[in-house]
């Protein structure tokens, strides 16, 4: 008994990755991967620790891990198979590498579809790359089941689920019963476990499906020509301050000088 | 029609403004409406006729279920008032209802938009991507464009003398979805909320532990501010989470943001983007938060803090 929980893991540039040393690509509209590392978005490492405490406390039956992407998805999926979750499957994209969302969502939800029997889906708020936040909600609607926006925990609780998320004016506790999408943001709760030396090599010799946008079902040129969203260009901010540094011995003169430049510039 | 969105509230808020003048730039001779939803949205509705837009109001609590009523219900507001356009703010309700609004009525949406311009008969929406690394303009190919945009990214629209407007009631819908709040635990937190604050002081893990945040509250305090936390100084405990700035934490447009023991990684950098005047007090002269302050100051933050909160207790008294 339990819920089959599927969580989705988007490899990203690193997000860590300093300002000076990131480009965009000469078609001006994607950044450089360069030799810059891909990870899992941390949100959906979050994401990722919340099915896997469903599991530990056994109201998870299975957790499956659903990456789309090339070969760079690969290794995180080898982590949550290694942290055991218990199928791994990657979506190659056929192309469709531009980020829109609406599109993302619906190749997600037929790979959701595929998979069967699903009841929870939990993915990152938002994606530390292109920022858009959105797939987790497009997904609900996709599937047409109710979301759970920005949670923080969750517990069992009789035939359905207790959430605790962020809110407005601090946390709110939901009640809600699957089938469920769930949004999950970071908190000192869900930090991604480390997995265990051995499990690492055995997850090494696991399976990962591999599924095509066509064995959904789905034609990738006719999704890229429905895409809602397309991105002109990409291009890195000018920085616009120059900074004023006030420096001196004494610490008193420094604040003082500190205020007086602020009322001058007309801010206190 | 371009309908800005305002949840809940008493009177037309700073953020509605913003929207209105927005959607003012964006809608050229096109008509401009307000739609306020919540328990008191007839009363904040009703400002906006000052602003020459039409008012629409939902009232009821919806807050209890989630985001599911505010979709629904706006769903069935957009079908009958048919916008092109619909801008809500950047803020957690606006990021959830955004897509869905988006997809339900077969548009399209845009996130985090800092700025927007007319191209011939597209909107070119402008958004940071990759943490603030870079801005993305971005087009949408369907209809209705709905949009969050950030605080800070249009001029207030002026309040033109005091006529209010005929408001029109809307139904709330949608509230039946098996998604149900049980509980409210508000933020231990006193004073002025974090995002609607003039003025952040904010600590990160440059100060070495939670005792500085002590200061930094009466530095905030003395200054009508709110404190703020680096993911660091979170991660360390010393600060609750819903104080954290940043990228993965709140994303903020104050007036003055004062950064102190915070080295400025990218994720941090990307939550105050829109901040109008930054300064930094850390003792590495090297550390990226000065690539976007106007005034840094180069010091232990141990030595200058006493002295800081000082003379700004002069000012205030004199």
């Amino acid at each position: 008994m339990g819920w089959n929980v599927v969580v989705l893991l988007k490899p990203i540039l690193d997000p860590e990755l300093p300002a000076r040393k990131f480009r965009v690509a000469a078609d001006g509209r994607r950044p450089e991967r360069g030799d810059a590392p891909v990870v899992i978005n941390p949100f959906d490492q979050n994401a990722l620790e919340l099915a896997l405490q469903l599991k530990d406390k056994g109201a998870a039956a299975t957790v499956t891990a659903i990456s789309a992407g090339g070969a760079e998805a690969t290794d995180g999926l080898r982590k949550a198979l290694a942290l055991k979750a218990d199928r791994a499957v990657r979506v190659e994209l056929d192309g469709l590498d531009l980020p829109d969302a609406a599109t993302t969502a619906r190749v997600l939800a037929a790979a959701v579809r595929k998979v069967g029997d699903v009841d929870l889906v939990l993915a990152g708020r938002q994606a530390g790359d292109w920022d858009q936040g959105q797939v987790g909600y497009l997904l609900a609607e996709e599937l047409g089941w109710p979301c759970a926006a920005l949670v923080q925990q969750m517990e069992p609780a009789g035939d359905g689920l207790r959430l605790v998320r962020e809110a407005p004016a601090g946390r709110e506790v939901l009640e809600a019963r699957p089938p469920l999408v769930v949004t999950v943001t970071n908190d000192d709760s869900n930090v991604l476990r480390l997995p265990k030396v051995r499990d690492v090599m055995m997850a090494n010799r696991k399976p990962i499906d591999q599924w095509t946008v066509a064995d959904l079902g789905l034609d990738a040129a006719a999704l890229a020509d429905e895409a809602a969203s397309e991105v002109l260009a990409l291009r890195i901010p000018e920085r616009k301050t120059e900074c004023e540094m006030i420096e001196g011995d004494d610490p008193a003169a420094v604040a003082a000088t500190l205020v007086r430049r602020l009322r001058e510039l007309k801010v206190l | 029609m371009i309908l800005v969105v305002q949840w809940g509230g008493k009177a037309l808020s700073q953020a509605t403004a913003e929207l209105l003048g927005g959607a003012r730039q964006l809608a050229g001779d096109g008509a401009v409406a307000v739609v306020v939803l919540g328990p008191d949205a007839r009363e904040a509705a009703a400002e906006a006729g000052a602003y020459g837009a039409r008012a629409y109001a939902a009232g009821g609590d919806l807050e209890a279920y989630g985001g599911e009523a505010y979709v629904a219900t706006l769903a069935a507001a957009c079908e009958s008032l048919k916008p092109q356009v619909v801008l809500m703010p950047a803020d957690p309700r606006g990021r959830e209802v955004a897509p869905r609004l988006a997809a339900r009525l077969g548009g399209a949406a845009v996130t985090d938009v800092i700025e927007a311009r007319r191209d011939g008969d597209r909107i070119v929406w402008s958004r940071p991507v990759f943490g603030g690394k870079a801005i993305a303009d971005v087009v949408l190919r369907r209809s209705p464009q709905v949009a969050t945009v950030r605080p800070g990214s249009f001029p207030a629209a002026e309040r033109a003398g005091s006529s209010s407007v005929e408001v029109e009631a809307l139904t709330v819908t949608g509230t039946d979805r098996p998604l149900r709040r049980v509980e409210v635990r508000p933020a231990a937190e006193g004073g002025v909320r974090l995002e609607e604050a003039r003025i952040v002081v904010s600590g990160g893990r440059g100060l070495g532990g939670p005792e500085a945040f002590k200061d930094l509250e009466e530095l905030a305090r003395l200054l009508g501010g709110a404190v703020g936390a680096s993911l660091a100084a979170v991660d360390e405990g010393w600060a609750p989470p819903e104080r954290q700035v940043g990228q993965t934490g709140k994303i903020i447009a104050p007036d003055l943001y004062i950064a102190i023991g915070i080295s400025g990684a990218s994720q941090h950098l990307a939550g105050i983007a829109g901040a109008k005047t930054v300064v930094a007090i850390n003792k590495d002269p090297e550390a990226p938060i000065f690539e976007v302050a106007r005034l840094g100051v180069p010091m232990e933050y141990q030595k200058v803090l006493p002295h800081l909160i000082e003379e700004v207790r002069k000012l205030k008294a004199s």
